[in-house]
């Protein structure tokens, strides 16, 4: 059987969500002979399709469904129906990401032992072994074009780089370079190198950074194994009396609904539509929702330590020319509890073109204070923190069934309390990214609160022990056997680094965990 | 600074009037920016003419830009004269003005110094209207590409190929 399958073939792996995790999942699994329906909320935008200009493009890209947030995080005042900045399109968020591929430390794979029982952290070990994941990340590399790996030369240092540089060597840093980058430095895999024409977030026109979009996705068409059915919204995942999932029901492209039979299911929708869709799949048989049994459906959510540090020169930096992460300094990833807080933290490059700094600089504020920073925009360099933050089983995903979304269905809640880990991790790094571009002579800098949230992470998260979480190692429900998690919120715990290698990792090596179960028929 | 026409619609820029000042109700139906800087004028078809000067100053309060002019923060809040806008915006202006008279002056616009108006707003920063009014201009002020060499912001590049070969390293102070 070939590509387009019926709906009453239940024979397909459906896989929902394209992106990092559904995305890279889908070509493996397609490569291994395996057949594949992959269903995709958004619609299909190619490099050709991409906006370089920034609200253009984010009401092209961007997942505006409704939402809802509460908790103590600024986020919730500032954005309060945007938690995230995430991608509704074929390719998900691939097309949104800045590119940075790193890969965990050791010590973090096992963050319960290292950091020890930290007072209202929800810790806990992955059931993985870092020396399981070193192929899988080599073959994850391999398949970005990730730059410092494989022979991959660097990409070039811009303004906004070298600014990062003079400062953090200045401040005695030595880990300090250009990054590891799914950005080709140089011609690579039929993509193009960077032009340094900024725009990373907004998908890239050359096809210089890595996207599942026009890589694995087509790739993957291309085998006559996988069917993509772009603007596919799932509603709910459907299970027989013996509780295996059985098909998927959801309103397709012309507002109909559709039932596709499975005899495998994979969400990977991202942290919040994940367990979404398994809470909104609650039944008489799982009256929590599928794949709760141990109550962690939802919670743990993460999104990483973030924030900005925004500095003013008195001579032109122009940040905006080149890729949007053009660098990084690594030295305070490292786990040293003596700085206050366990866990570390990356710090990477940023810009932001001049509407959106209007908008993140300092969501609120207005007069003078405000408007001499944009002033000197052209004189600006900027940075992100990337740093771990703690699962607390009380940050999480809940359903609000006061608000629908234009299907009906109740929307998901994100609630997000920073922990006092989170709090002293991140004055840490405004100390020290303020102190970096003091050390280049800075005239005024800015701690810049976090954005909405990029890396949304463990809401369905990975467990040894049932009891603990959601997942299994391989990503398979602990409770139905045929119900796959494939995308960040299987995280156990959220490391110091940019997520996406991981998440193309770990669904590598789920592609390989699911098609020798399907030929053993133990699926 | 030269006009930037294709930036606004013909509706928007109607008149060349040479007056005095900043921004100026000149009557049925017209508010004109002054002669030297910003040859433009706003027509107005459902807000007063005198609350649309009195909402681009107030835009300039809040977003105080000294190198842009009067035409961008007026196309920036063109948008509220409209007929579902304009009933609110005429109530929120009013209460600015009674707020101005609180403090001895005929109203927003006859309250000389920035620091007055400001400690108004101040006063004011909580209500649905100035959110509505600072909120929207988080976008219709910043998101006008006619201001951003003002800012020195290039916006897209890709069709000039990238700063590859364009200077995307080219800083000489480090």
């Amino acid at each position: 059987m070939s590509a387009p399958f019926d709906m009453n073939d239940d024979n397909v792996v459906v896989i929902i969500g394209t992106g990092a995790g559904g995305g890279v999942l889908a070509n493996e699994l397609a490569q291994k002979g395996v057949s594949v329906v992959a269903l995709e909320a958004g619609g299909r935008y190619l490099p050709e399709d991409y906006i370089n200009d920034e609200w253009d493009s984010f009401g092209q890209l961007a997942w505006t469904d409704p939402r809802t947030t509460s908790g103590d995080w600024r986020v919730a005042k500032d954005f309060s129906g945007l938690p995230a900045w995430i991608v509704k399109a074929v390719g998900g968020t691939t097309t949104h990401w800045a590119g940075a591929s790193l890969r965990f430390q050791d010590h973090e794979w096992k963050p319960r032992t290292t950091y020890g029982d930290i007072e209202g952290a929800n810790l806990l070990d992955w059931p993985i072994d870092p020396r399981e994941m070193d192929d899988y990340y080599t073959k994850a590399e391999n398949k970005l074009g990730v730059t410092r790996t494989g022979g991959r030369a660097g990409l070039p240092g811009s303004n906004n780089y070298k600014v990062f540089e003079k400062g953090a060597k200045a401040l005695g840093y030595e880990e300090v370079h250009t990054g590891r980058m799914a950005i080709n430095s140089a011609d690579f895999d039929d993509r193009l190198a960077c032009q340094q024409t900024g725009f990373c977030f907004q998908g890239c026109k050359w096809g210089a950074k890595w996207s599942s979009a026009y890589t694995d996705i087509p790739r993957g068409e291309a085998t006559g194994n996988l069917e993509v059915r772009d603007r596919c919204h799932v509603m709910r995942i459907e299970h027989n009396e013996q509780g295996k999932v059985t098909s998927v029901v959801y309103v397709d492209a012309d507002g109909n609904q559709q039932e596709q039979r499975a005899r495998v299911v994979c969400v990977a929708g991202n942290s919040i539509e994940s367990p979404r869709l398994l809470l909104n799949s609650a039944s008489s048989m799982f009256p929590d929702g599928l794949a709760n049994s141990s109550g962690q459906v939802g919670r743990n959510y993460m999104r990483h330590v973030t924030g900005s540090v925004y500095a003013v020169f008195d001579q032109p930096v122009r940040m905006w020319r080149g890729t949007t992460m053009a660098g990084i300094i690594q030295d305070e990833a490292k786990n040293d509890p003596s700085r206050g807080f366990v866990g570390g933290y990356e710090l990477e490059t940023l810009s932001l073109g001049l509407p959106f700094m209007a908008a993140f600089l300092d969501p609120g504020a207005w007069g003078r204070e405000f408007t001499t920073a944009l002033d000197h925009y052209e004189n600006m360099a900027g940075m992100w923190i990337v740093g771990e933050d703690m699962p607390q089983e009380t940050n999480r995903i809940t359903l609000n069934h006061d608000v629908t979304d234009q299907h009906g269905l109740a929307v998901a809640d994100v609630h997000f309390d920073d922990h006092p880990n989170d709090v002293a991790m991140r004055n840490h790094a405004y100390k020290q990214g303020i102190a970096v571009y003091e050390a280049v002579g800075a005239t005024r800098v800015f701690p810049t609160p976090p954005y909405p949230s990029t890396h949304n992470l463990g809401t369905n998260r990975m467990s040894e022990d049932p009891r603990d979480g959601v997942v299994n190692r391989h990503g398979q429900t602990h409770d139905i056997s045929n119900l796959f998690v494939s995308d960040g919120s299987q995280f156990t715990s959220g490391a110091s680094e940019n997520p996406t290698l991981t998440i193309v990792a770990l669904a590598i090596r789920q592609a390989d965990f699911i098609a020798a179960e399907l030929s053993k028929n133990t699926l | 600074m030269s006009i930037r026409k294709q930036a606004m619609t013909r509706r928007q820029l109607l008149s060349k009037s040479a007056m005095f000042g900043a921004s100026f109700a000149i009557g049925s139906g017209f508010v004109a920016g002054q002669a030297t800087a910003a040859n433009w004028a706003v027509e107005v078809e459902h807000l007063k003419p005198e609350t649309m000067a009195t909402l681009i100053q107030l835009a300039r309060d809040i977003y105080p830009h000294d190198q842009v002019s009067d035409e961008y923060y007026a196309v920036a809040v063109k948008g509220y004269d409209s007929a579902d806008a304009a009933e609110g915006i005429e109530v929120g202006i009013a209460e600015l003005n009674e707020a101005a008279k609180g403090i001895g002056f005929a109203n927003y616009i006859d309250v000389g110094w920035e620091r007055d108006r400001v400690d108004l707003l101040r006063g004011m920063e909580d209500s649905a209207f100035f959110q509505q009014i600072r909120g929207g201009l988080v976008t219709g002020l910043y998101n006008q590409k006619a201001i951003w060499p003002i800012f020195g912001y290039e916006g897209e590049s890709f069709s000039k190929g990238g700063y590859i070969d364009r200077g995307f390293d080219d800083i000489n102070w480090l």
